[in-house]
């Protein structure tokens, strides 16, 4: 383990955070809040922080990165990231908890959307903005955000970026890490940009164009507003549906579009899979609550905006989803779990890897009915090598496993099993809201302490995707000797 | 510049790091995707797992717009085909790895013309060249000729008896009456490009450049001459030792070659009728000594295996052989077999990739670089640029002690009217020369670019102690 250059790679994030910080300052500013003074100070604290790290990393040549050190990196990025990015919320007293900060921040960070606020409308506008900017960030990841903007002679750097982006397989898109984070950042700016633009055409102020533009760019879920999207015209809530899908499907495809490879985009079997799935999702939803509206269009505004923004894991809500009947929650259960597509800013599981799971179990039963039958699994029309296969395989299981841990370790608080199993549905798929005490009306604040640390652990694990933060804890990985 | 490699072995992968470290954009392509994995995993390149010649593949690695493609699979048929595919598809210039001796007859050069290849590439027909050059002067480790042979650079090690151990650089123009250079050093790990206080330590390796007609009488001021090898014992019958035995053969030394396996031995002996052929175990060292290993002018350990290879040059320099060759291909054990004193190496590989990474940046020329030619020395740790001196450059007819060159930085040559100068302080640069730039780590494009500009703006003056 090369502690030196994890150290180097983390004083370069804490630096971009408190440069990244200086943006929400500015908005503090300029609506003259005091909270300006509250950023001012975790800004120094980040700066000197990195400026630390910076020093503990001693010479340039001792910066070797391998892929454990990549997945170190990453873990500890993301938990001092949120660490660090917690302390406005705290120094400004508009939180007064630090572990509620904390909980905010990581919940921000990972493009969760869980809050603890119980009037969120009460927040000053710096705040509030950089809660959704930690949404921005962290969907399309810091460490892309680090690839992109800053030189590394290093060609390893792929390590600590593979260890940031969802998905089975990463590939780039060009030859250079830094030339493929250019082109994934320049794509999502462009998108949010757009989302901006449409936002301001409706019924939205710019501040709250900016912020719900941000929290769906990232899914996320943020909002200004305690009852979300609802108050908003259809126009904006349709732009959010539109712009929520859009960002839950792989950016790879928005690059070969760029090149005019189009062709292969429409090919893409995990587009064409996540296309069926929201449309027969929206469709059974539309069923199942159309007589709580009583017309064609609102509930088809009301269940596609529902399925969109849970199959993306983003969280916004234009509707109280709790009071949904049985089939339309269990079928946003099962969406949480599926996620968005690989290499988007969604979370969950990803289609592509159910993808894969289905097209395995498929040639197994093939297996039973003809034992000495050779096969082939395909996926994007290339055959998936055994070891891709038993990857997803074991991610799948090892899901579940933490899945069931995480419940057991919450099962004390008294808000009973629905809760409970949503919470922890909601927080380790990124999703934001649950059902019943946590539902989209309601919020995590009356979980206990213990309980706050274990969900935004929960968090951190499903958008880095398990496996940084299980080997940052073993303790293995930072001995010397190994 | 936009660069394909087919072909992700050892060959491939080590083009691959030299392309990446030159800063160009690299796609990697290879079938074999633990190959490629491992290359996509340590160097910032795209891979593209597929076959090379297989149209899907190059489209997607971008075969249309590729300034380079290089096909260095294992198989000579599947580098000609890709390299004819991509040439067809778009691909500016095409080289394929063809090692087969049958296709590297009269035909290659119709069959490069008809599949559009730029220049086809044989390591173990250059290896050779390269072994056969150091044979002939096998007090050096290393030869490299610049501008069509006229001005040459040789590599040699410093021993404990020579003269020049213990010597500083400015004290050898009074010493010796021969006109050279010392252009580089290596010592232990680094490589400096040495001024005139610089003292020769043994165990340096030494860059000497000279004109050609030169070195020979440098090597008998140094008392370094030793008469080339007649008498040569090649370990091992690979590709590479047949094309050495033939060159050497061809100019009447006599080679023995001992190989293993039988049917490689009669292949040999069918072809090299004027060898002796042994079917033996090279690494039995009384067969090395009955075939008459204390009578041999030089030992050339050619076996596929790097640790055979450097055990058995030890083995034969104890013994008394003057002059021992290993072919060493890692990296690691060549440095490690420096240490253990068998520091004539040559690496097929590395020879390869030089020459890829040449022929790259005279690509670039006609993108802005004016770099004529470029040479590796010293293990790829310095480099040697050729430069034309166009007539308004900055540094014409300034005597080259009062210019500012960087530190790092040497002008080691200087060729005018096809005479090769080896320059002093006092000798300055004309237009319509031809300059050989020696420099360690800074990558250069223009001749303009040797002169330090911060240094000038502070009015300091550093003298070419030469």
């Amino acid at each position: 383990m090369n502690h030196r250059s994890v150290f180097n790679m983390l004083g370069r994030i804490l630096r971009l955070e408190a440069f990244l910080m200086l943006l929400p300052m500015i908005v503090a500013l300029l609506y003259d809040e005091d909270s300006v003074m509250a950023f001012f100070a975790a800004i120094c604290v980040a700066y000197v922080a990195g400026l630390v790290l910076k020093l503990l990393s001693g010479k340039k040549e001792d910066h070797m990165i391998f892929a454990r050190e990549g997945l170190v990196t990453v873990a500890a990025a993301w938990v001092l990231l949120s660490a660090i990015g917690a302390l406005p919320f705290y120094f400004s007293g508009e939180i007064p908890s630090y572990t509620d900060a904390f909980f905010e921040t990581v919940s921000g960070f990972t493009t969760t959307g869980a809050s603890i606020l119980t009037d969120v409308e009460a927040m000053s506008h710096g705040l509030l903005f950089w809660r959704s900017f930690t949404h921005w960030i962290g969907g399309m990841g810091v460490i892309v955000l680090i690839m992109a903007i800053m030189p590394t002679s290093s060609g390893r750097s792929m390590h600590i970026m593979k260890a940031e982006m969802p998905g089975p397989i990463i590939g780039k898109l060009v030859p250079r890490v830094r030339d493929t984070a250019k082109i994934l950042y320049l794509i999502y700016i462009v998108l949010t940009l757009v989302e901006i633009i449409l936002l301001l055409a409706g019924d939205m102020d710019l501040f709250e164009s900016v912020v719900h533009s941000f929290g769906t760019a990232g899914t996320g879920g943020f909002g200004v507003k305690s009852d979300s999207i609802g108050g908003y015209s259809a126009y904006s809530q349709w732009v959010i549906t539109i712009f929520m899908l859009v960002f839950g499907v792989n950016f790879n495809l928005y690059f070969l579009i760029l090149i005019g490879r189009i062709k292969s985009v429409l090919k893409s079997e995990e587009l064409r899979a996540y296309i069926l799935i929201v449309i027969s999702a929206i469709v059974v939803v539309m069923i199942d609550v159309y007589h709580l509206f009583g017309n064609f269009s609102d509930a088809l505004r009301y269940s596609s905006f529902q399925v969109a923004s849970i199959i993306t894991t983003t969280g916004y809500a234009t509707t109280d989803f709790n009071l949904w009947p049985g089939t339309a929650k269990t079928v946003l259960l099962m969406l949480m779990f599926i996620g968005g597509c690989a290499g988007s800013t969604a979370g969950g599981i990803k289609v592509s890897r159910i993808f894969m799971m289905f097209k395995t179990i498929g040639n197994n039963l093939l297996k039973m009915l003809h034992p000495r039958a050779v096969t082939t699994v395909r996926f994007e029309g290339k055959p998936v090598d055994e070891a891709t296969r038993r990857g997803v395989g074991e991610y799948v299981m090892l899901y579940f496993f933490i899945f069931a841990v995480f419940l057991l370790l919450i099962s004390f608080e008294p808000f009973g099993f629905e809760t409970n199993f949503s919470a922890i549905s909601a927080c380790i798929n990124n999703v934001g809201p649950g059902f019943a005490a946590v539902g989209p009306a309601a919020n995590y604040a009356s979980y206990s302490v213990f309980s706050k640390y274990v969900l935004s652990f929960a968090m951190l694990l499903g958008r880095l995707e398990l496996y940084p933060l299980l080997l940052a804890l073993m303790p293995g990985t930072w001995l010397k000797k190994n | 510049m936009r660069i394909i490699v087919v072909g992700c072995g050892k060959i491939g992968a080590f083009i691959i790091s030299s392309l990446v470290s030159e800063g160009h954009d690299v796609v990697a392509v290879d079938s074999n995707a633990g190959a490629l994995s491992y290359v996509t995993n340590i160097y910032d390149v795209m891979g593209v797992c597929g076959s090379g010649a297989d149209f899907d593949t190059l489209e997607e690695a971008g075969a249309d717009k590729t300034e380079l493609f290089v096909a260095v699979s294992g198989s000579d048929e599947l580098n000609m085909l890709s390299c004819y595919i991509a040439s067809k598809m778009g691909a500016q210039h095409t080289i394929a790895r063809i090692r087969n001796p049958q296709y590297n007859d009269n035909g290659l050069s119709f069959m490069r013309q008809h599949l559009g290849l730029a220049m086809s590439i044989n390591p173990e027909l250059l290896a050779a060249h390269e072994l056969f050059n150091i044979l002939k002067l096998p007090s050096a480790i290393k030869i490299e000729s610049f501008s069509r042979r006229n001005f040459e650079m040789i590599e040699l090690v410093v021993k404990a008896d020579s003269v020049l151990n213990g010597m500083r650089l400015s004290d050898m123009r009074g010493k010796f009456k021969a006109k050279f250079l010392v252009c580089a050093v290596t010592r232990g790990d680094k490589t400096y490009i040495p001024d005139g206080h610089f003292e020769l330590k043994q165990g340096d390796k030494i860059g000497l450049a000279a004109a050609h007609l030169e070195i020979q009488k440098m090597l008998k001021e140094m008392k370094l001459l030793r008469k080339s090898a007649k008498n040569v014992m090649i370990l091992g019958g690979s590709r590479t030792a047949y094309y050495l035995a033939k060159m050497l053969t061809g100019v009447g030394n006599s080679v023995k070659i001992i190989e293993k396996q039988e049917n490689v031995c009669s292949e040999l002996s069918d072809n090299l009728p004027k060898a002796v052929i042994i079917h033996g175990d090279g690494a039995s060292q009384e067969l090395l000594i009955e075939e008459g290993l204390h009578n041999v002018d030089a030992f050339v350990s050619l076996t596929g295996m790097d640790e055979e290879n450097i055990l058995m040059s030890i083995f034969a320099s104890t013994h008394g052989v003057s002059k021992v060759i290993a072919k060493v291909n890692s990296d690691e054990l060549a440095s490690i077999s420096e240490k253990v004193g068998v520091d004539c190496i040559i690496s097929p590989k590395r020879i390869i990739a030089d020459i890829i990474v040449r022929y790259a940046r005279a690509l670039q020329n006609s993108e802005g670089s004016n770099v004529e030619h470029l040479y590796k020395l010293m293990d790829g740790k310095a480099e040697a640029l050729e430069f034309n001196v166009s007539s308004d450059s900055p540094i014409i007819g300034v005597p080259l002690k009062e210019l500012n060159i960087k530190s790092g930085i040497l002008i080691a040559g200087i060729l005018r009217d096809r005479a090769p100068i080896i320059p002093t302080g006092d000798d300055m640069i004309f237009a319509g020369d031809r300059v050989v730039v020696m420099s360690s780590h800074q990558f250069l494009n223009d001749l303009s670019e040797i002169i330090d500009e911060e240094a000038l703006a502070n009015g300091h003056v550093r003298r070419e102690e030469f």
